[in-house]
């Protein structure tokens, strides 16, 4: 099974689309574009201080509110690896494996962890955190293909032979 | 076992004698709205496609209604693509016909079908007891060149509504209040069902309201049943229903409740979550810089009615700017040859054209730093109206419009 490890931003209940990406931003040409303004009318430094790997730890109903599906795709572009979460609301849940983004759902690690923490995950068995296990559901294969190629559109044109 | 209206409009478009929660279908979808929040972007992945074609182009309604008219370079850029395409493609587009639900509501929808909406409010559907949901672009796309998707049954909480809503407390009480109850994540990933006898005291404008708003308890759908209101509004509309859905006697409902319609009061939802609601009276005197009237949640005739009664031989307050939206040019028409236009314009509110508003933050009436709003839109999210550092308070057409004229959040029977 694929583990990696990494180090984790903790954010509260209710992150909603509009913290995600505001409105504003939404002009911007590219997501790459807009990737520096993400979480910003919480956190303004928040961007700029992700890494490459890192993995956000939320409480209950991430991503509630819009449809609009640059919210997960600028969570990818910062680099985030996963979004472990209490749950997600579910718009946000089927545009994340849409656009390759990779999303867990514990109940339990966002009330034990401190930000900055570095935790490993084994995709579709557990997530570990200083010593203690917590299990996770698996996702079926085809998902997690699709989650692999960085999204549907992409899985599509890799089954296609078109990248 | 029985079924739900959800579980009813699924088996028929799944073509299965009976579907059961947690089963997943490939479902054949009735019609696919999208507006001009994401439709660029489904025509850029459209492009990247090896057989790029469209299944049934006569499902396709394509809405302008975001940036109406046009307020940036940028985003006529987008609206081109978009116009474009529609016109290559032969698909049907609105552009400056009103809110997208609301025009996709007086035009499009009938009971029985399975929409997908790229927009997160496409659950107002409902009210005509159509199972609309919202779906991001990609699944848009999918649906659009397939003409059919994937969806997970879910469960249905039931609603059962008796008794009337008091004078002066309107549908929009009654969903915050629904949706102060249960949470913003409440009926996640789920059905919503309205029925009872409690539900024929309430008019189409009104469901519509209540259905519009089911998405910020997290609903993946609102249900009502379909009765002699949803039909008359059909057939005034020149449609027939696809299918009169009722939950069968013996369906599963998650849970039920039972919710006596005299007993709402008028409500507000404070900054910066919708179900973090109040009775509008511990608002009472809270600063407000602007009150919004308008969106596909509360921009109807009828929301316009109760407004103009208000504010008729009164004036909004100096301070505050009172921004009036129709929800769609019909309603615009209709609500100008009753006079209401007038009546909000002599009193000194800004009436704009139909269009999404500061309901979303962009385009026209945007907060600045520490400002405060007022509105009948859908969220009060953190920045969602402009500034990061501003606050949006969610309450019915009267409670904003008496709010508009005190200078401060005030209900109804507090004017003079």
């Amino acid at each position: 099974m694929e583990k990696f490890s990494g180090k984790i931003w903790v954010l509260g209940d209710d992150i909603d689309t509009d913290i995600i990406i505001p409105t504003e931003y939404l002009a911007l040409k590219t997501v790459k574009d807009m990737a520096p303004y993400a979480f910003s009318p919480l956190r303004p430094e928040l961007a700029a201080q992700i890494q490459e790997g890192d993995i956000i730890v939320a409480g209950k109903n991430f991503g509630c509110g819009s449809s609009r599906e640059q919210a997960p795709e600028i969570i990818k572009t910062l680099g985030i690896k996963c979004v472990i979460a209490k749950s997600f609301a579910r718009i946000f849940f089927r545009n994340s494996i849409n656009n390759g983004l990779l999303l867990i759902e514990n109940d339990k690690l966002r009330d034990v962890v401190n930000e900055g923490d570095e935790i490993t995950v084994t995709i579709n068995e557990s997530i570990e955190h200083n010593g203690s296990q917590y299990p996770i559901t698996s996702l079926p294969q085809n998902l997690v293909d699709i989650i692999n190629a960085g999204g549907l559109v992409k899985a599509m044109r890799k089954l296609n032979g078109l990248d | 076992m029985g079924m739900t209206i959800a579980e009813k409009i699924i088996a028929a478009a799944a073509g299965a004698e009976s579907v059961k929660p947690g089963d997943i279908h490939t479902v054949e979808l009735d019609r696919l709205m999208s507006n001009d929040g994401t439709t660029h972007l489904t025509i850029d992945m459209y492009h990247q496609l090896k057989n790029p074609h469209i299944a049934d182009v006569n499902k396709l309604v394509w809405i302008v209604d975001h940036n109406v008219p046009c307020d940036s370079v940028k985003t006529a850029a987008s609206h081109k693509k978009m116009r474009d395409f529609a016109k290559e493609n032969g698909i049907k587009f609105y552009e400056g016909a009103g809110v997208c639900h609301q025009v996709m509501i007086e035009n499009h929808v009938t009971s029985g079908e399975l929409i997908f909406g790229a927009d997160s409010h496409t659950c107002a559907y409902g009210a005509l007891g159509a199972f609309g949901t919202g779906v991001g672009c990609t699944d848009y796309l999918y649906a659009m060149v397939t003409g059919h998707s994937w969806l997970l049954v879910p469960e249905t909480l039931k609603f059962n509504l008796t008794g009337k809503l008091k004078e002066g407390v309107y549908a929009r009480d009654l969903i915050l209040s629904i949706i102060g109850m249960i949470g913003a994540n409440g009926a996640n990933y789920m059905a919503m069902e309205f029925s009872g006898e409690g539900l024929k005291t309430l008019n189409m404008s009104d469901r519509i309201a209540i259905c519009n708003l089911c998405v910020e308890a997290g609903a993946k759908t609102a249900l009502m049943e379909v009765d002699e209101i949803t039909l008359d509004y059909l057939k005034a509309h020149g449609r027939e229903p696809k299918y009169s859905f009722k939950s069968d006697e013996d369906a599963h409902f998650a849970k039920v409740y039972d919710i006596d319609l005299s007993t709402i009061k008028p409500i507000v939802a404070k900054p910066h979550f919708v179900d973090s609601v109040v009775d509008a009276k511990e608002c009472v005197g809270t600063h407000i810089d602007e009150a919004f009237l308008g969106s596909c949640n509360n921009g109807r005739l009828e929301d316009l009615r109760v407004g103009a009664e208000l504010i008729k031989g009164r004036k909004v307050h100096p301070l505050v700017r009172f921004l009036v939206v129709p929800a769609s040019a019909e309603v615009y028409k209709q609500a100008l040859s009753e006079g209401l236009i007038d009546t909000f314009m002599e009193a000194g509110a800004i009436v704009m054209n139909p269009n999404c508003s500061v309901c979303w933050g962009s385009c026209q009436g945007v907060i600045g730093e520490n400002e405060v709003l007022i509105s009948t839109g859908t969220r009060n999210f953190k920045g969602r109206a402009g500034h990061k550092d501003s606050f949006v308070y969610l309450a019915s057409a009267a409670t904003v419009t008496a709010s508009a004229i005190k200078g401060e959040i005030a209900t109804a029977d507090m004017l003079e």
